[in-house]
């Protein structure tokens, strides 16, 4: 694996660590960076423990401690809303003080923190509280852990980095759950025992990170080989203004206003489930197999496609990504009983995950310096989700005003407009090469003063 | 630190963990075995026979019996005079139950390759299985009309990791005179407020039956609150009746309901106090217990109601009247989902 200590020092010896300072360009064929791999395995890990308790969670309510599991939905949504703000200050942060890996780890630690409180939270407001703790670190986690995914990674490379990244990530999902009722079958009632392994899992996650994620502290313009990294930090501290002024630039000013736009005609995961499962009339057992279905294909497809992402353009494949959503949106409208269907729409929107997910941030990426990584990912990344969480809103308006067959037709008719008018905008990576190394090009005060 | 100490450093710790794990799994499955030992000072509980028909042995309560031993979970009966007296267990395991006029319905959880599955299953007077159904989810309410024709139970749905932590409830009708299967509620049509409704959010749980064999009443969730639904099950309608009423019980007289309610200033994991509701007047009465039930109640007769509240071993049931008057009182310890009958 990467030899942390030679960070900084493009030492012969770590040759399949792709440089990250600009104008070395690896052989298209070069190997995932180290650093992309172990924050995948940091990844996979997390989710096998984080997925181990959402499978259980209901079973554990209401067998367990014979509590009923309503009401859960509405805390979520503000758990929701907490997640997004924390996300901005974890990418924000992490720049500040060029400090990813420590915010990653500290929002991974948190997380982990969360499993053996559950041991200890028997009521519902308890163990509501347990899982909004469990969000600050996810929230926490998330920007600084894809800016490191972006700085280990050449701008040619960074769809493949992400997708490798998602696949892996995905992985933990799917797992986790099977490990869950492994566990339960062996020992009956044995909730306790999928907690404590849950921790156990988690803890292992965030030695991983500790022990094999170099500390990036940018290579960017500033950062003379070999120099100390503190000394750095000190010297280049983006302000929160700074961050806030990251939007000035054009480049991702149209990546966030296209992400802001599709995701207010995304329709949340559990309604194309539940459209689903009404227009195809799948049997109530295999409800809960859904996501799982997903899941799959965004599993299978993460890696191929950011692959493609690279070749062809991180803009063309997100866009791709999006019709495919619409394409699942009209086999849902065409309502078609065919057995193949659930197969086709759930394909279709684990393409639509492994298609815009890891290359929206390969593609941001492209477009902040180095030095505002953190925080230009974040801006993206909270924009998307809220305009998701609005449109979420929207559409059980819609559904209650209109019946569900409308509200579908107006996201698709919407979600069309909207592919229509990015492809337009060309969210590009035309810049994406250079940015890199173009910090000061765009004259605003914030990044010149941030790359002096 | 060298490439060789942190790999060695790993794998210490993956040891320490994976030790950490294996102690807390063989723990549990051990803890489990010892669930199947009979607990001191419980319950004296025999195999035997226990039926379902009417007048079958005098007036008795069926119920899922909680305590400890081989017979733990199974549908168990004691003579309604002496719900303290000795058990008679059927060796026919159920989560939970209900029971009219020699109908049964039981929902129980099937061992499954990982994951245990769910089934709803109609039961004769003799505990023999008459039909039975797949269930999407987590049993938690279950309803035989007073004459034994319909049947109704409901389930928690959860999705998985992408449909994050939210829960919904899906509830089924089945007519066994004419097999008629209603897989969820909410086909039927939803008048609120005098008009059609529909919306995504909408769930359905804790249906109780009227004597007529074809009015109900249930509770209806949609958009953060709760109705008191009546339901037609020939017209296929639910009519919205009332604000922040769950888990009805209609009286064996059909004027009354003892429902759950959600009380202001109430902690909120434990929201819900038991009311009365007198259909013709409207007026709710407050029943004597102070604690918050999470369960749909039972009436015993017209004048008392019969409830779970946690307990050493998963429930116990308690009795208050239905009159808001009185005192709450322990039936029995360690029991769930009772059914009177007789």
């Amino acid at each position: 694996m990467y030899v942390a200590d030679s960070r900084g020092t493009p030492a012969p010896a770590v040759t399949t660590e792709p440089a990250v300072a600009p104008g070395i360009s690896p052989g298209r064929r070069a190997a995932l960076a180290p650093t992309v791999i172990a924050l995948g395995t940091v990844s996979l890990i997390t989710d096998v423990s984080s997925e181990m308790v959402t499978a259980v969670l209901p079973l554990y309510l209401v067998a367990g401690l014979g509590l009923s599991p309503l009401g859960f939905g509405l805390l979520d949504g503000i758990y929701n809303g907490v997640s997004a703000l924390v996300r901005l200050a974890g990418g924000h942060l992490g720049d500040r003080f060029r400090r990813h890996k420590l915010l990653a780890g500290l929002g991974y630690g948190l997380s982990a923190l969360c499993k053996p409180l559950l041991l200890l939270a028997h009521t519902l407001p308890a163990i509501g509280a347990v899982l909004a703790l469990d969000r600050t670190g996810k929230g926490l986690r998330t920007a600084p852990r894809d800016a490191l995914i972006s700085l280990a990674s050449t701008p040619e490379n960074r769809g493949r980095a992400f997708g490798a990244h998602r696949a892996m990530d995905t992985a933990g999902a799917l797992i986790g759950p099977v490990l869950a009722f492994v566990i339960l079958r062996g020992a009956a009632d044995g909730y306790d025992a999928v907690f404590t392994v849950s921790s156990c899992v988690a803890a292992l996650g965030v030695l991983v990170l500790v022990l094999f994620v170099p500390r990036h502290t940018g290579a960017g313009p500033t950062a003379a080989p070999g120099s100390v990294p503190d000394v750095d930090a000190a010297v280049a501290r983006p302000s929160l203004r700074a961050s806030v002024h990251l939007l000035r630039r054009p480049a991702l000013r149209r990546i966030s206003v296209c992400a802001l736009l599709l995701g207010l005609c995304t329709v949340s995961d559990a309604f194309v489930f539940l459209l689903l499962q009404r227009t195809t009339g799948i049997a109530d057992r295999w409800f809960a197999l859904l996501p799982l279905g997903t899941a799959a294909a965004f599993f299978l497809l993460a890696l191929p496609l950011g692959r493609l992402a690279d070749r062809i353009g991180r803009r063309r494949v997100f866009l791709g990504g999006h019709l495919a959503l619409l394409l699942a949106y009209g086999l849902l409208l065409t309502g078609s009983a065919a057995p193949a269907l659930p197969y086709a729409v759930l394909l279709l929107h684990g393409a639509f995950y492994a298609a815009t997910d890891g290359v929206l941030m390969a593609a941001a990426a492209g477009t902040v310096p180095e030095e505002h990584r953190g925080a230009g990912l974040a801006l993206v990344q909270t924009g998307q989700a809220l305009a998701r969480f609005l449109c979420s809103i929207a559409f059980g308006a819609a559904w209650t005003a209109w019946g569900a067959r409308p509200a579908l037709i107006t996201a698709a008719v919407l979600l069309a407009a909207s592919t229509a008018v990015c492809a337009r905008l060309r969210p590009d990576e035309a810049d994406d090469e250079n940015t890199d190394h173009e910090s000061a090009d765009d004259g605003s005060p914030a990044a010149a003063t941030a790359a002096h | 630190m060298t490439l060789q100490r942190r790999i060695l450093i790993l794998l210490t710790a993956v040891l320490v963990l994976a030790g950490v794990g294996v102690v807390a799994v063989v723990r549990a499955s051990s803890r489990a075995d010892e669930k199947n030992q009979e607990q001191a000072g419980g319950p004296r509980i025999t195999p035997g026979h226990v039926s379902l028909t009417p007048g079958d042995g005098g007036r008795r309560i069926v119920f899922r019996n909680m305590a400890w031993g081989p017979h733990r979970d199974e549908l168990t009966t004691v003579p309604a005079g002496q719900p303290a007296g000795e058990r008679t267990a059927s060796g026919v395991s159920c989560l939970r139950f209900h029971a009219a006029a020699g109908t049964g319905i039981c929902l129980r959880s099937v061992k499954g390759g990982v994951q245990d599955s769910y089934r709803a299953v109609v039961l004769d007077a003799h505990l023999k299985e008459v039909s039975s159904h797949p269930l999407a989810g987590i049993p938690t309410r279950a309803r035989v009309s007073p004459g034994g024709h319909l049947v109704a139970w409901t389930v928690f749905v959860g999705g998985d990791s992408y449909a994050g932590t939210n829960f919904s409830t899906r509830t089924s009708l089945l007519d066994t005179r004419t097999g008629k299967y209603d897989a969820s509620l909410e086909d039927f049509t939803v008048r609120k407020d005098g008009r059609t409704y529909q919306a995504a959010d909408v769930n359905f749980w804790g249906v109780t039956f009227a004597a007529d064999e074809r009015s109900f009443y249930a509770t209806l969730a949609t958009g953060g609150k709760t109705y008191l639904v009546h339901g037609d099950l020939v017209e296929r309608t639910l009519t919205t009746v009332r604000e922040n009423v769950e888990c009805p019980s209609l009286s064996p007289d059909g004027t009354r309901i003892v429902f759950k309610k959600r009380v202001p200033g109430a902690p909120a994991d434990a929201p819900w106090r038991l009311y009365a509701l007198d259909l013709a007047s409207g007026t709710e009465t407050p029943l004597a217990e102070a604690r918050s039930v999470d369960d749909q109640a039972v009436w015993t007769d017209d004048h008392t109601v019969v409830y779970s509240l946690p307990g050493d071993f998963g429930a116990d049931l308690y009795a208050v009247p239905a009159d808001g008057s009185g005192a709450p009182v322990r039936l029995m310890p360690s029991a769930l989902a009772p059914a009177f009958l007789g």
